[in-house]
């Protein structure tokens, strides 16, 4: 048998949705269950820790433009401390489960279901539970706003490290273990360089996430104690307690010009810097550029500076660590399998439990109703959800298809998109509400819109980017078959698009979900707005401190998630990607 | 660089570097029909040789090169280097890669490092080393370049100064040259052969796995030819001639052409004999019916006029042993042709299929196809006792995988696919996975 090197295609799967196997299986319940009961564990801890939000000591927010700029070095931060926790989260937990087949099995379904889990609805928790590790202090809420970030980012880097793993070439795989790489050695000289360009994509398109969860975790109100910590969310949450427009938009500026700054001097530079560690075996036309990039490299003294940097990262890297130098002999085929089946029944047993906890917790004092209440509300929700991505995708299709077409206005228009997407629209919730209250609205459609609000702009790139890749050989075949318009949608550009538009969709849809804890629930001083959903039935019922309730909004939330995921979003991302892949 | 002169002289000429005692392999499947790669292999490679493994894609020659270094460990049997047992990579060995195996994001420098690198060697050793292998292998300049920015040609260098680095003894190249055109390869081998003579490579052998006759006479000291299905040793063929070689003399011609009747030889009585398994579980592979009624195209007309000689026709094609060979033996399963002693030749119904019109081929093609290949047959029986004549593809496909892995069962079933709708015996809806009779006209 010829053992022919396979060519590793670089796949940049949104939510690590490209991977094998649509059908939920075995595993996908027992896990489900497992977080579930994690949850409420949690949860009832969190209860028991309640006394320890008393008496913390706050640092007080005032409306001083002189403070903005603090505020927003201190929100950058917790960004900047909750990818390192991601990354760090990614390479071990990835790791394991590219390398063990036991915890393989467990890691990857939890992954796939954390990532569809709102945990935005669980601040709470976290952060009386983090203020429990740290009484009194002010560091618990910190670790809880950087947690509430590292849940928006981790799943999908570690799903996407994971899937990068799997598919190292096998050429590479041999010629490491030919000259003998050190596992070490190995993960620094291979692993990583080749999971980068997916790893640093994943963890882009988490930025939004991540940005709308700072914001929404720095001022937290659980039951009567409010938690602030000094941050442009918690300057938003006071302007709105004092009805402060200008203060809003003071905000809303700054957080354009933070995401402005984070784009050009820390994710353009990386993305040019990591354009090498494409694995492509020709140079391609065009290649990332950043300015900032071509600074350090062209200038002397930061050259220098960053020297040393490159130095102490390649002396980490050959590193030899005491390691066995033969390769292990394979266990006996009956070990192998008697420890197969004892860490199935471990799992088994453990899923066991996590269900009576959660059968004992929701039946003490939720009953059948209660349930139907939530999944009624989930529906609520849920066809909000579908209409509005509906009517985003019936505006930005034509609109990104347009400007795709035109690379003097795709251009110019891309960069734009992509930072609207970046751009945490719960920033702009304020304004919104504003509006609703002076027209007297009807909360229940008009808060609507503020769900895509800040997701609407993944369609918009995602189609323009589609429609740039189109090849001009298909589109002047067409012309010159004169193909008529409808037929031109129906035939050409729809199906030419339609991998990216599912891409752009499919993350609009998660984000949706998610936001709509924050965007069916809206203030304006004193005056309060709310639709009936479910992301209003869990913000209300945190608001209230009511923790069974919070666990069964989020947990009918998550199957609403996945559910949709399942049976609509992965069969539609398959079929794109098998059928409608050009190139 | 050490003095290459010294490494060779500590082994003595009778001890072998390499000894490979009846290696089998063995590839599990599901279903618990196991595949035979390789069968009771033996061989040794002594010092100040070149030897080739010759033999044709699915022969397990790469299988072998991988097990002797320690990539893979074999099913059966033993393989010893300088008297030590084998069971893991070994350093007395370097490979160089069919795909060259490059680090995208290393420069050239630091891939050919990269060996050292995992040995613990010093960074200014290191680079010394290094930028003496980049010297010797005709890089220089190219230090700091990435691979992308190479051509074919110099990527494989870099994969030769990353082999020599590490101070092997013996080199193993798999396909070597395969990924690189004519031109680029023959340049590449002249060099490796001049290196070589004038003794200022730090080996003492090279083991190489081909396909290409012509490539294996004019670089080797011996020759081992593998038959396939299972891989075993079919002849040993010593070549001494004196280097440089002319591919044009008359003995290298001879050469050449003997080695071609030796992989053509049939297998007596079994005309399927050259595709694994029998029946229904043959594996068939994936050869579009473009390639086969051009390549009787190309038989039947002038000057070859039904009759030809494997490696003259496949100069005037332009086609390497392993693109012909596959062609030919589907041309010999489906009754097209003959293939014996290095030659091909039309039956009756082949001369016929070539001068026909295109609905009369389709027919004869059809008829030859079910009365030759089994699976066909299968397929059509079935969808012929079926009253709606519609069957799902999936339940061919699971057919097959109790008697072959899935990768295989997919590539026979594209095949016989293909053809079937060439020959219109029956038609195919990917979208539904569904086969039937239906004729969509």
């Amino acid at each position: 048998m010829d053992i022919r090197a396979v060519a590793g295609a670089m796949r940049l799967s949104p939510l690590g949705i490209g991977r094998h196997g649509l059908v939920p299986n075995i595993y996908d319940v027992v896990v489900f269950i497992l977080i579930a009961g994690v949850f409420v564990l949690i949860a009832h801890g969190a209860r028991e820790m309640h006394g320890s939000l008393k008496g913390l000591d706050v640092a007080t927010i005032t409306l001083d433009a002189r403070n903005l700029p603090e505020y927003a070095l201190r929100t950058t931060l917790r960004m900047f401390a909750a990818i390192v926790a991601s990354l760090m989260f990614t390479f071990v937990v990835a790791t394991l489960a590219a390398k063990s087949r036991k915890a393989e099995l467990v890691i990857i379904p939890a992954l796939d279901i954390l990532q569809s889990v709102p945990v935005l609805g669980f601040l709470t928790f976290t952060v009386t539970f983090f203020l429990g590790l740290f009484p009194g202090n002010v560091l618990g809420a910190e670790c809880a706003a950087i947690f509430a970030i590292f849940t928006a980012q981790a799943w999908n880097m570690a799903f996407s490290f994971y899937q990068s793993l799997r598919t190292i070439p096998s050429d590479l795989d041999e010629c490491s273990r030919h000259f003998r790489l050190s596992p070490w050695l190995r993960f620094w000289r291979l692993e990583v360089p080749f999971a980068a360009p997916g790893l640093i994509w994943n963890t882009m398109m988490s930025m939004s996430g991540g940005w709308f969860f700072v914001v929404a975790s720095e001022a937290i109100t659980v039951g009567d104690t409010t938690v602030t910590l000094p941050g442009i969310g918690s300057w938003i949450a006071l302007a709105i307690a004092r009805e402060d427009l200008g203060a809003v938009a003071l905000a809303v500026a700054t957080m354009g010009l933070v995401i402005l700054g984070y784009d050009q001097f820390v994710f353009r530079p990386i993305i040019a810097w990591a354009d090498k560690f494409k694995f492509e075996q020709t140079a391609a036309q065009e290649r990332p550029q950043s300015w900032v990039y071509d600074l350090i490299r062209r200038t002397k003294v930061l050259r220098r500076l960053t020297a040393p940097l490159a130095r102490l990262a390649d002396q980490l890297s050959t590193v030899r660590l005491p390691m066995p130098k033969r390769p292990r002999k394979p266990m006996p085929e009956w070990l192998d399998r008697a420890s197969n089946l004892a860490w199935l029944g471990l799992v088994l047993i453990a899923t066991a439990y996590a269900l009576w906890v959660i059968i004992e917790y929701v039946h003490s004092t939720l009953g059948l109703h209660e349930i139907l209440t939530a999944i009624g509300l989930g529906l609520l929700t849920l066809t909000r959800v579908v209409i509005l991505i509906a009517l985003a995708s019936a505006v930005w299709v034509p609109i990104g298809v347009w400007i795709g077409l035109r690379p003097w206005a795709a251009e110019r228009v891309q960069p734009i998109a992509q930072f609207l997407a970046a751009f945490p629209a719960n920033v702009l919730f304020p304004i919104a509400v504003v509006v609703i209250v002076q027209l007297a609205l009807n909360p229940n459609i008009w808060l609507s819109p503020l769900m895509v609000l800040g997701t609407q702009w993944y369609i918009l790139f995602n189609v323009i980017a589609g429609a740039s890749a189109f090849p001009t050989d298909l589109r002047e075949a067409a012309t010159l078959y004169r193909l008529r318009s409808p037929q031109w949608w129906r035939k050409v550009i729809l199906p030419g698009i339609l991998p990216y538009y599912v891409t752009g969709a499919l993350t609009a849809t998660g984000g949706s979900w998610n936001a709509s804890i924050v965007a069916e629930v809206a203030s304006w001083g004193q005056i309060k707005l709310q639709a009936a959903g479910i992301g209003a039935y869990i913000a209300e019922a945190t608001d209230a401190g009511d923790y069974h309730r919070v666990v069964l909004g989020i947990a009918v939330m998550s199957i609403f998630v996945i559910t949709t995921n399942r049976i609509l979003w992965r069969p539609l991302y398959r079929i794109a990607e098998e059928r409608y892949r050009l190139n | 660089m050490d003095a290459p002169v010294t490494s060779r002289a500590g082994v003595l000429a009778d001890t072998p570097l390499v000894k490979v005692d009846g290696v089998s392999r063995t590839y599990h499947k599901g279903g618990g029909n196991d595949l035979l790669v390789l069968q009771d292999v033996s061989l040794q490679l002594r010092a100040n040789e070149i030897v080739s493994l010759l033999g044709r894609s699915g022969s397990g020659k790469s299988t072998l090169l991988r097990i002797i270094a320690g990539l893979m460990p074999p099913t059966r049997g033993t393989v010893e280097i300088d008297g030590e047992k084998v069971d893991g990579p070994a350093a007395q060995i370097a490979m160089v890669f069919q795909s060259f195996a490059l680090f995208p994001w290393l420069t050239v420098l630091q891939n050919v490092e990269i060996g050292l690198e995992a040995q613990g060697i010093a960074p200014d050793e290191r680079k010394t080393r290094a930028l003496a292998a980049i010297d010797l292998i005709g890089l220089d300049g190219f230090e700091t370049a990435y691979p992308k920015e190479l051509s074919g040609g110099m990527r494989q260098r870099v994969g030769l100064a990353r082999a020599l680095v590490v101070h092997p003894k013996v080199l193993l190249m798999d396909e070597p040259f395969s990924a690189l055109d004519v031109l680029t390869a023959e340049t590449l081998r002249t060099d490796l052969l001049d290196l070589w003579a004038e003794k200022r490579m730090p080996i003492s052998s090279i083991l190489m796995v081909t396909h290409n006759i012509e490539e294996a006479v004019l670089m080797s000291d011996r020759i081992l030819v593998f038959s396939s299905n299972p891989g075993r040793v079919a002849a040993e063929i010593r070549v001494d001639l004196p280097q440089p070689r002319n591919r044009l003399s008359p003995h290298f011609r001879q050469l050449v052409d003997n080695i071609y009747a030796r992989m053509t030889a049939r297998q007596i009585g079994r005309r399927e004999g050259n595709f694994p398994g029998t029946g229904i579980a043959m594996v068939l592979p994936d050869i579009s019916t473009n390639e086969l009624s051009g390549l009787i195209e190309a038989i039947a007309a002038a000057p070859y006029h039904g009759k030809a000689d494997l490696p003259l026709i496949a100069g005037t094609l332009q086609m390497e042993v392993d693109e012909l060979f596959p062609i030919a033996e589907t041309l010999q399963l489906l009754g097209f042709a003959e293939v014996a002693e290095g030659d091909i030749r039309l039956t009756d119904p082949g001369m016929r299929f070539a001068n026909a019109e295109v609905d009369e081929r389709k027919k004869r093609f059809g008829q030859l196809l079910v009365a030759n290949v089994p699976l066909a047959a299968h397929i059509k029986r079935v969808l012929d006792e079926r009253p709606t004549h519609r069957a799902l593809v999936s339940r061919f496909r699971d057919e097959l995988e109790d008697f072959m892995s899935e990768e295989f069962a997919d590539q026979t079933l594209r095949g016989v696919i293909q053809w079937a709708r060439y020959g219109e015996v029956f038609a195919y809806d990917e979208d539904a996975g569904v086969l039937s009779l239906d004729n969509p006209t």
